[in-house]
């Protein structure tokens, strides 16, 4: 069962605020990122991108670039296999246009050349003649009659019929009677909003190292989120076998979600095929921004009844989610995040995909719940204003709580939503006394967390150190917290474990780092590859005792006989078992393979302080605490780090962050200068208050951190921002331009 | 375009390279010298990720030309740590956690460097304006400013 997993017990190591292993290479420049790798005779390539949104490809010459002296190979789309997978195909064609180019920055043809100068000069060389097609950008637009198609024929059987064919996917959740719910309400609130495509930002761009040699075997050096997911789609794009494609993570300088698929990876491979050398490929920041994968903008319609005394009655939510020119399904996790932090009688969320003339979305922090969960958390806070509540009140009123029926179906084991609240309510941050001119804003977020596909292998050296060897690229510190726990089940010290991050051809499959999945999902299987380690120890101990193996235990990282009728032997430790371990039976070695359930959702609450200068229209961020559940914080700071981190690239989205696309359908700001994120200047510290409900589906209680906190931002700062300025805004970015216009309305 | 001969001084060490007139300093150290370190997060020196010191100027090596290195002082994340022993901002990044990918870490670790060496006292303030030009995106900066304060403090007691 998934939810029996937890125990209590004393922990030794883990909550150990330990170095992480990875620390000294990464504060030394060491570290091998991805743009960081060469390999022999290695060629550099470039991509070649549509300046249009939306253009059909009548032909592309190439000849004249294949012609200048240093070019080895080019490609087009015409390079690449007719998938009959739909999903593969798109994939596909999001990394390289076959017949139509959907939106600015849209692949069309790559060089590899001897180096970079000359690849950018092939570039210049390619003629592509396009027949240039209407576009549309916005969400709103591509649902309406007669909106230009970007892809027929692609929507689902669960689409209601006669809405535009941009429209790919619907889903609804949700139980109970609306009407009757609403008719109890002393106040029935109805608002509209809309949040911007925001991009995760990682400082590292793609990158991408390929090797492919005549008899079909491939090495890939790339930054990702998930070597084996890259091998599974570079393989079925290139029309190999899985164990004839290694693909190796390097380290990662960012993800956030963002590199959970891939958009150069399939092209340097095929470039290195086609051309018999390794070929590198580096995105630039305006590659970045127009063709990897952003956020879904959103449209969305919230509807909410409360009783006078803060009690909801009925909700109701319609998201419009526009996740760019490809089909996706991120609409789903908004309309099933949207109302979970309540305990609804009556609630209904409904969604729809919308293709746009945009790069395809990627996975971002908690992907589509902050812009649900950002419409839901202002509805609330205007009602709370309307009546004179409490907004932490109101929101413990109607908090979830273990045996809660969820909007989106399942009910709830131990969650630690009241517990975060109550913290938020008794902390000092909570009744400090603002200045005149200063507002305070809060909200609740939510993510539901992953669990998955997870295998670790574990191997007792002999000389009584372990190695921990995963699948999952370490992001934020997770070999530590996974060194920590494999520790802490041996009974060692944290020191004599080192975990390594394995390419796809050492280990079993492991899913993507992403869902929060890692520090839970790979820890228990780390937790149980150890407890498979010890059962091995303990059986070379009852060999070398002479006893059963059924009659020996693990205790403090040593075998021990179990109990009095066992017999009488000092205590054998990992290191003396490890040590004799080729005289009694060869090397030990733990393993743990497992598709984890059990995955514990994640609740947080947020508090800011704020001040809106009138005169400029800019917010500045004076006070900012964050709470959140963590179930076991298996290393604190690094559990802190990512409740910071996820604050303030919410933060950014709610202030300034959001693609802005002109009315030629192109993208204006593929800057970091302009589309600006947050900067050490902009920002106080920011205050953790960690939680730690145990998840009862880890056997150590541990929650998923990662994605929560990018979720509360939106609204509290957009709550905070009315009782700052007096001005209730229903679309983000709440940038100094437009709160000005909302100040002057 | 025909290559340009430069002479260099890197982290104490000489240096002799081409490179084409129009090449980056920060192409240089990483396509040409194997150094790394340095990082290009956006090439328009908006992200900080290649900073490096020129005569003693904090700079984006994305925005200075390889051949402006000629007869220069060039200091990088490489020649940070001495030997074996680790800067005490670089220990202090690791105690405190004050990275998570790391990518960023090199640019802000040489930026930070060169406030302490001009000003070995910071205010916050003056620490947080001085990052302002250095993008980190995972941590949100508060174990940075943290980090980079028990540093100074460290050193300044030293």
């Amino acid at each position: 069962m998934a939810f029996d997993e937890y125990q209590k017990r004393e922990f030794k190591q883990v909550g150990k605020r330990v170095r992480r292993p990875d620390g000294v290479d990464k504060v030394t420049g060491r570290a091998m990122y991805g743009a960081d790798a060469t390999a022999p005779g290695m060629l550099w390539a470039r991509i070649l991108r549509s300046p249009h949104a939306h253009a059909r490809i009548r032909s592309i010459d190439t000849s004249a670039a294949m012609a200048l002296k240093g070019v080895r190979a080019v490609l087009t789309g015409a390079d690449l296999p007719d998938q009959e997978d739909v999903f593969i195909r798109d994939v596909q064609n999001n990394c390289m246009a076959k017949d139509k180019v959907l939106y600015d920055g849209h692949a069309v043809a790559a060089v590899a050349a001897v180096d970079i100068a000359t690849a950018k000069a092939a570039l210049k060389l390619i003629k592509v003649d396009y027949e240039i097609l209407p576009h549309v950008t916005d969400v709103d637009k591509a649902m309406a009659p007669g909106a230009p198609v970007v892809l027929d024929g692609r929507s689902l059987e669960s689409v209601p019929a006669g809405m535009s064919a941009n429209v790919t996917e619907h889903a609804e959740f949700g139980h109970g009677d609306l009407g009757a719910g609403f008719a109890k309400a002393d106040m029935v609130l109805e608002r509209s909003y809309k949040t911007p495509t925001a991009h995760q930002g990682y400082i590292e761009p793609h990158a991408a190292l390929a090797s492919v040699t005549s008899d079909g075997k491939a090495e890939l050096w790339c930054c990702t989120q998930g070597q084996f997911y890259v091998r599974t789609l570079c393989a079925a794009i290139m029309g190999m076998e899985a164990s004839q494609l290694r693909v190796t993570a390097s380290e990662i300088g960012g993800g956030f979600g963002g590199k959970t698929t891939v958009f150069i990876e399939p092209v340097a491979l095929a470039l290195a095929r086609k051309a018999g050398r390794p070929v590198k490929l580096v995105m630039n920041r305006d590659e970045v921004f127009r063709a990897t994968g952003p956020t879904v903008h959103s449209s969305m319609d919230v509807k909410i009844g409360m009783t006078k005394d803060g009690r909801i009655t009925a909700a109701e939510a319609k998201l419009r989610y526009s996740g760019g020119a490809f089909p996706s399904g991120t609409h789903s996790f908004g309309a099933q995040a949207a109302f979970a932090a309540y305990d609804l009688a009556a609630v209904r969320s409904y969604s729809w995909n919308v293709l746009t003339n945009r790069p395809k979305e990627a996975a971002y922090r908690a992907p589509g719940a902050p812009q649900a969960i950002y419409a839901v958390e202002a509805t609330i806070d205007e009602l709370c204003q309307h009546f004179g509540l409490d907004p932490l009140d109101v929101r413990l009123k109607n908090a979830a709580r273990k045996g809660t029926k969820s909007s989106y179906g399942p009910t709830f084991p131990d969650i630690g939503l009241v517990a975060t609240l109550e913290a938020a309510k008794a902390h000092p941050h909570y009744s400090a006394p603002l200045e005149p001119g200063q507002g305070r804003g809060i909200s609740c977020g939510f993510w539901f967390n992953f669990g998955g596909n997870s295998c670790v292998s574990l191997n007792i050296n002999t000389d009584g150190t372990v190695g921990v060897t995963e699948g999952n690229p370490d992001i934020g510190g997770s070999r530590a917290s996974i060194s920590l726990m494999a520790a802490e089940e041996l009974g060692i010290d944290y020191d004599r474990v080192r975990t390594i991050v394995a390419d796809t051809s050492s280990l079993g499959y492991n899913d993507v780092t992403d869902g929060s999945r890692v520090t839970f999902a790979v820890g228990l299987a780390t937790i149980k590859a150890a407890r498979d380690a010890v059962r091995v120890m303990c059986e070379r101990a009852a060999k070398i005792w002479g006893i059963d193996a059924d009659a020996v235990e693990w205790k403090d990282g040593a075998a021990v006989p179990a109990g009095p009728n066992a017999g009488k032997f000092p205590p054998m430790t990992l290191a003396e078992i490890a040590a004799v371990s080729f005289e009694t039976g060869g090397p030990i070695a733990g393993h743990h393979e497992v598709n984890v359930d059990g995955a514990g959702v994640s609740f947080g609450v947020h508090i800011v302080d704020i001040e809106v200068d009138k005169e400029t229209g800019a917010t500045k961020v004076l006070r900012y605490t964050v709470f959140q559940d963590a179930g076991k914080a298996v290393h604190p700071s690094y559990v802190e780090g990512q409740m910071q981190g996820g604050a303030v690239q919410g933060i950014g989205w709610a202030l300034n962050e959001e693609y802005i696309y002109g009315e030629d359908g192109r993208l204006q700001n593929p800057t970091f200068l302009d589309y600006r994120v947050p900067v050490a200047s902009d920002l106080p510290m920011i205050d953790t208050v960690i939680l730690e409900i145990p998840n009862p589906g880890h056997p150590y209680g541990v929650r998923g951190v990662g994605e929560t906190g990018i979720v509360p931002p939106l609204a509290a700062i957009t709550n905070a921002v009315c009782r700052s300025a007096g001005v209730r805004m229903h679309e983000l970015p709440m940038s100094p331009p437009r709160v000005l216009k909302a100040l002057s309305a | 375009m025909k290559s340009i001969p430069v002479s260099t001084t890197i982290n104490g060490d000489p240096y002799e390279f081409l490179c084409a007139p129009d090449e980056t300093l920060l192409d240089v150290l990483r396509n040409r010298l194997g150094l790394t370190g340095a990082k290009e997060g956006c090439g328009t020196g908006d992200c900080g990720a290649c900073s490096v010191t020129l005569n003693g100027r904090l700079v984006c090596s994305c925005l200075v030309l390889g051949a402006e290195a000629g007869g220069a002082e060039i200091t990088t994340i490489e020649g940070m740590a001495d030997g074996d022993e680790l800067h005490p901002l670089q220990r202090h990044f690791i105690d405190g956690a004050a990275l998570q990918c790391g990518v960023c870490t090199p640019g802000i670790l040489v930026a930070a460097k060169a406030l302490l060496d001009k000003n070995p006292d910071p205010t916050d303030e003056e620490l947080r304006y001085w990052l302002a030009g250095n993008l980190c995106r995972c941590t949100g900066y508060d174990k940075i400013i943290r980090a980079v304060q028990a540093a100074a403090a460290e050193m300044r007691g030293a």
